[in-house]
């Protein structure tokens, strides 16, 4: 069988199935503090450097909740549409693993913080779909073993207990997702909404942001799902979507052949692109809950949730509505430009004074956006403030200087700082707008090439553009070529 | 209610246990004896008093005359703490009890076998 043949025949299956995904994702809270002791969160301290007898699970340690997680908690939960329980209860996972000290990790399960949300994705077709979120609840992290690098690695495991009780929660959608891309997008809104709302860095190399998936299969039109399997290890939005489309094609694969999907945890394998099964003793699932009798339930009363209400940000899609709204701007263009908050408020403090929004975007998604990657600068640290991208615009607008001139005129101010204004005076960059002065000088052009003037009236209309070149050479290319353009017609006749 | 002998072993297995035949037969008649204690619990008509995962707010509410849960959202304010950093251990100290440490690490027998 020839690959064609086995690839045609694949595409065919694929299209009788519908894929059915649900995301578990992780996001670390950036709280200076352990969830339930003193230490530092800080990444990169040298290894058990910040620790202490609570997360070290040391014999009689208490655990004490960390309010400013709890905070974040619930913004994270509010800002994806969930209902802040009252009255949450925490309690221990029992599980052994070396990265885990108390041999449980502290989680809620029954009443975990929040449930019942949703967040909305732009759909394929246009629109927007709702993606329903289960729950979401808090717990702490694990530490970090380390299986490779060492002398005695063949025979050993390290063990860093630094992340050992940072806090996290845990945000599990419905099983709402039908392709890999909504995954990816469903992955990329909720990543901007905690960026937004400032309460993870959703670093994913340092795994502040982490990702198992449920994949299934089913046959289009079919009402019950397929059986799933989940797929750990997506520590990257690239990978997310690549392990899902192996996942979702190697299903078919086995219903298509006649067989059965086994329910398993799979890990995704980066280097060879699959998922293989997890080997059953990495998966015992008994993980015998129950209350944690040392910390007393999280009471997150009616008032606080409101005055936590009040401090949530506009957020992502909020912005982008409005932005379009306001500035006329189109859904492509708003969506660049809300990618960060930094970003949506220098556009927006360029776009108040101006009266060309839709110029400044482009000037900022360009010109500034390309010499930032260049230099490797960031909004902060670069010379060109809001007002003189705005300014820039005009000076286009007004007809000072042309849209060529005008990148010049960035490049310098990229460069110095300086308003484009001055700088468009100190380059002798002033566009020749003034009808008499263009007159003067096609004159004197059409006086000096007779044999030109001939040839065009003639009938060489080409030879236009020639005399648009002598007006330009002699303006030194400050003429204004609308202008240019109507008066040399005017006067070749 | 009568724990079978499977049931200890896969209790014993989640909890890193290891049993002899007799420790398990003596598990099976300690474990029957608490459930047989628990079902009695059952009998209890308690229907309208509010779940308890916690004893606190019992006691306080107690202690203050109320009915228990009504007075938890005072304790969610004690029973929390402001996120202020405490530095504790210095690597060496939090290895000092380690059985095997290395490299500033804890050392345990390796995890994963390769390949």
């Amino acid at each position: 069988m020839s690959t064609t043949i086995a690839q045609t025949s694949l595409t065919a299956a694929a299209e009788k199935y519908e894929p059915v995904i649900g995301l578990e994702v992780h996001v670390q809270l950036n709280t200076a503090t352990k969830i339930f002791c003193g230490c530092s969160t800080r990444f990169g301290a040298p290894a058990n450097s910040q620790t202490c007898p609570v997360c070290l699970g040391l014999p009689g340690a208490l655990p004490v909740l960390n309010r400013e997680a709890v905070v974040k908690a619930v913004r994270a939960s509010l800002a994806l549409n969930c209902q802040i329980n009252e009255r949450s209860v925490f309690a221990r996972k029992n599980y052994f693993y070396p990265d885990l000290p108390k041999g449980y990790q502290i989680s809620q399960y029954d009443k975990p913080i929040a449930e019942h949300g949703w967040l909305e994705v732009d759909a394929k077709n246009g629109g927007t779909h709702k993606i329903g979120i289960t729950r979401l609840h808090m717990e702490e992290d694990a530490g970090k073993n380390m299986h490779e690098g060492f002398a005695d690695s063949h025979q050993f495991s390290y063990v860093d207990l630094n992340r050992a009780g940072v806090p996290l929660v845990e945000i599990v959608s419905e099983p709402d997702m039908r392709s890999p891309e909504e995954a990816y997008e469903y992955l990329t809104r909720l990543k901007e909404i905690m960026l937004y709302l400032g309460v993870s860095d959703c670093n994913m190399e340092e795994g502040s942001l982490r990702c198992d998936a449920n994949v299934s299969v089913r046959l289009r039109g079919a009402e019950k799902f397929g059986t799933k399997a989940e797929i750990k290890n997506l520590n990257s939005f690239r990978y997310l979507q690549r392990a899902l489309e192996y996942e979702i094609e190697r299903q078919i694969g086995v219903l298509e052949s006649g067989g059965r999907v086994v329910q398993e945890t799979r890990l995704f394998n980066v280097s060879e692109g699959k998922t293989f099964p997890m080997r059953s003793k990495e998966q015992a699932h008994d993980y015998r809950y129950f209350p944690e009798p040392d910390l007393a339930p999280l009471i997150v009363s009616s008032a606080w949730r409101d005055e936590l209400a009040a401090t949530l940000p506009e957020l992502p899609r909020q912005k982008r509505n409005r932005l379009m709204n306001e500035y006329g701007l189109t859904a492509y263009d708003a969506d660049v430009l809300t990618v960060s908050q930094e970003l949506a408020d220098y556009f927006e403090a360029a776009a108040k004074g101006s009266k060309n929004p839709k110029a400044v975007a482009n000037w900022i998604m360009g010109d500034l956006t390309a010499h930032m990657k260049a230099t490797n600068t960031t909004l902060a640290d670069t010379k060109v403030r809001p007002n003189q991208i705005a300014e820039l615009a005009a000076l286009i607008d007004e007809g000072a200087i042309s849209g060529k001139m005008a990148k010049d005129v960035f490049a310098k101010m990229a460069e110095s700082g300086e308003p484009p204004r001055s700088l468009v005076a100190s380059m002798g960059l002033q566009q020749v707008s003034d009808p008499a002065a263009l007159e003067k000088i096609i004159d004197e052009i059409m006086a000096a090439n007779p044999k030109q003037l001939e040839q065009y009236r003639g009938g060489k209309t080409p030879l236009f553009a020639f005399f648009v070149g002598q007006v330009m050479k002699a303006t030194k290319g400050q003429a204004n070529p609308a202008l240019v353009n109507d008066l040399l017609k005017a006067k070749l006749g | 209610m009568k724990i079978t002998a499977e049931t200890v072993q896969n209790i014993a297995n989640l909890a890193n246990l290891e049993l002899s035949a007799e420790e398990i037969g003596a598990m099976q008649q300690d474990l029957s004896a608490i459930l047989d204690y628990v079902e009695q619990l059952n009998q209890l008509q308690i229907a309208d008093l509010p779940a308890m995962e916690h004893v606190l707010g019992a006691a306080v509410a107690a202690a203050a005359g109320q009915q228990p849960g009504s007075n938890e959202a005072a304790i969610s304010e004690v029973t929390t703490r402001p996120d202020e950093p405490h530095p504790w251990f210095s690597q060496k100290e939090a290895l000092a009890n380690a059985p095997l440490s290395g490299a500033g690490h804890f050392k345990v027998p390796r995890i994963i076998d390769k390949g």
